[in-house]
């Protein structure tokens, strides 16, 4: 039973990297109808401004200034966010009348440019974060497991972080014109919104949020040019699962994804990085809107 | 086309070419002894062979004098880029174009197995002090290519026996899911059922895991003495980094690496490292002699030389010792000497040359110390067991190379 515990709290802990993750790209898709390839590549990039604003301010710019974690923790979406609304602004905007497919051709090139580059500055096989606070540094005994500190921070702030996103679009009236400017833009605009830098903001806000999922990954795992890579197709298909589009859908299939995952490797090891997919199958088999998502 | 990325060329001797008295009959066969360091001098293996190992190679002639039968001995060095035909491609121009008498570090098995071929079909001794895979003095042995520094299989075997016999009897594996993780876990678990240890599970991991906790948390509550690492690089720092965060060796199991570098520990800092045990060929501190060599070295590189290091040191200077006994740079008259001489020096104790190739020699049992114990930024290990070189190396009669008369 312990084991059991334990490892549904570590499954837990990825869980929320899958809800963070799969909250911006159903946010991005559910009100922009985008489908984002480079989130994987915000979330790295979120990562490499944590590490960079640590560790390479002076050695590159010369300017005697450290970046903190908790200063990252604002710094790195901010410019994450910077991005992504140039992104729309000067590319995909471009890409709004025509099929969903060209959009995602077009930030799939990003993520592979982006990658590059860091690829080339940077260790492939990653570099330690080392600016975890001290206050976090411990160990929490939770009786049926010793558990860092640091991470245990991380799944508390990451909730906060998604329901607050939720309750936003869900129940306040920002959420509601958001909404409204999503199901019919003509009709928004002509109350005298100003749907188009709606429409930009919004995609700011998803990749804000993944770049603040790097932020949060950068102590736990190494920061790596292709450490969104590997996670991106795994949120994809939390995404799936959740509904394409359903805010509260992508939050907890990403939590309870995690936890599937992570019990997955008590019980059958091996099946841990197929598990996911396999239950993507038959959700799209059975319930192809997703399990929270409505049929359209 | 080929990129000699810093082909760096030192000429230790020629200013002090003052030819001392040698014997007559000496023959260089070009008037100079060239010795080629090719190593990663910018990837992963950098910081553990790579520059450092030119110098080492380049104190090494210094200590012997800066020339050899009254001629200089020249140290030419390159950067492999751990790709094997960028590797061949340097040395085939080294041997045919510039007369390299001697190849040296080769870190990256695949590096090693492709030049060190390439350097036996044209008679040149290779003295690969950065590899592990057996296979250089296994199946793919040559008459001139020796092993000098450790091997696949002395590590885990040396690893798991000693600490079998320290009472770690229960093992359970993280094993990095390829060929090369499998065959270390084989190895190791062999040795540990042999000695009467039981290995009580395994899990194969992806290669390059980021979060090793769910593993580590199996291991943990598996009732396993010791926790082995079947895996290399930044999976094995991973791993370390991650039963640290979950507290496992301060529960009372112990990690065992199969491939770790006192520089891999420096970086991972003592926090985090202590209490791992893996095996080593050299420890910078290990007596006087070592100590007082490992000090000129830092002052030249500001790091305290790894295994391969030092090992690169101990070759290139047996290798000269041979050619000036010999009298020649003849590859099978030196290849000769070298197997029939005992090599001794702050590196190795009562070393042979097997028949293999294979430099056959006592490794170290080390334990990684605990911040406490450490008195200054490189003390980092101590020495907890002597492992026999015929306990850690494979022994002739096992041997698969061809070249071996059984």
């Amino acid at each position: 039973m312990q084991v059991i515990l334990a490892q549904a709290l570590l499954g837990l802990n990825v869980g929320v990297f899958y809800a963070m993750l799969s909250l911006g790209l159903a946010v991005i898709f559910g009100l922009l109808n985008i489908i984002n390839f480079a989130h994987g590549a915000m979330y790295m990039l979120g990562a490499f401004i944590a590490l960079i604003g640590y560790s390479y301010l002076e050695q590159w710019f010369g300017i005697s200034l450290q970046i903190g974690f908790w200063g990252s923790l604002i710094v790195a979406p901010l410019v994450v966010g910077l991005l992504g609304i140039i992104i729309e602004r000067t590319m995909l905007k471009r890409l709004a009348d025509l099929d969903h497919i060209y959009g995602l051709l077009l930030t799939f090139g990003i993520t592979l440019i982006l990658q590059g580059l860091f690829a080339n500055y940077f260790n492939v096989s990653g570099t330690p974060y080392p600016g975890q606070p001290e206050v976090l540094g411990g160990v929490l005994n939770l009786g049926f497991m010793f558990f860092p500190t640091y991470r245990m921070f991380a799944i508390v702030f990451s909730l906060v972080v998604c329901f607050a996103t939720w309750y936003v679009i869900e129940h306040t009236r920002l959420g509601s014109r958001l909404r409204a400017g999503v199901e019919n833009p003509q009709l928004t605009q002509a109350f005298g919104l100003n749907v188009p830098l709606m429409v930009t903001l919004t995609f700011g806000f998803g990749a804000a949020l993944a770049g603040l999922a790097g932020v949060l990954a950068a102590p736990i795992y190494s920061v790596s040019p292709l450490m969104g890579a590997d996670l991106i197709i795994v949120v994809f298909a939390v995404v799936v699962i959740g509904g394409m589009g359903s805010i509260m859908g992508a939050i907890l299939s990403g939590l309870a994804l995690g936890l599937v995952e992570g019990l997955t490797k008590v019980f059958y090891p091996p099946a841990a990085n197929t598990v996911i997919f396999f239950l993507m199958v038959l959700v799209l088999l059975f319930r192809p809107a997703g399990l929270f998502g409505k049929e359209k | 086309m080929l990129k000699n990325w810093k082909t760096g060329i030192t000429t230790v001797a020629a200013a002090a070419a003052v030819s001392l008295p040698m014997a007559a009959s000496a023959e260089l066969s070009d008037d100079v002894l060239k010795i080629g360091v090719l190593s990663d001098m910018s990837g992963v293996y950098k910081t553990l062979e790579g520059p450092g190992a030119v110098i080492a190679a380049e104190m090494a002639v210094e200590d012997f004098g800066g020339s050899i039968m009254g001629k200089p001995i020249e140290i030419v060095s390159a950067d492999h880029q751990n790709k094997a035909d960028i590797a061949a491609s340097t040395a085939r121009e080294w041997i045919d174009a510039d007369n390299v008498d001697m190849l040296t570090a080769l870190d990256n098995s695949s590096v090693a197995l492709a030049v060190q071929g390439l350097a036996a079909e044209r008679k040149v001794i290779t003295l690969n002090t950065g590899a592990g895979t057996t296979a250089l003095t296994e199946e793919q042995c040559t008459p001139y290519g020796i092993h000098y520094v450790y091997d696949t299989h002395a590590l885990p075997v040396g690893t798991a026996t000693a600490m079998v016999k320290n009472g770690g009897e229960k093992w359970f594996f993280l094993t990095a899911d390829y060929a090369f993780g499998h065959s270390l876990r084989d190895n190791t678990g062999a040795v540990v059922e042999n000695l009467g240890g039981e290995v009580v599970g395994s899990i194969q991991h992806p290669l390059s895991t980021n979060d090793f906790s769910s593993y580590l948390l199996q291991a943990q509550s598996s009732g396993a003495q010791v926790i082995g690492l079947a895996n290399a690089g930044q999976d094995t720092v991973n791993a370390i980094k991650q039963a640290n965060q979950f507290q496992i060796v301060q529960g009372g199991q112990k990690l065992a690496g199969m491939l770790v570098f006192i520089t891999d520990v420096h970086s991972m800092g003592l926090d985090i490292a202590q209490g791992l045990q893996f095996t080593t060929a050299f420890v910078w501190n290990q007596d006087e002699e070592a100590l007082e060599w490992s000090n000129r070295f830092y002052e030249r590189h500001g790091a305290m030389p790894t295994m391969v290091q030092a090992g690169v040191y101990s070759a290139v200077s047996n290798y000269l010792k041979a050619v000036d006994e010999v009298g020649s740079d003849d590859s099978d008259a030196v290849r000769a000497k070298l197997g029939e001489m005992e090599l001794n020096d702050f590196f190795v104790k009562g070393g042979k040359i097997a028949p293999n190739g294979s430099m056959l020699h006592d490794m170290y049992l080390v334990e990684v110390k605990s911040p406490d114990e450490s008195e200054s930024e490189w003390d980092l290990l101590n020495v907890v067991s002597r492992i026999p070189a015929d306990q850690a190396y494979i022994s002739m009669e096992d041997t698969k190379c061809s070249l071996v008369n059984k």
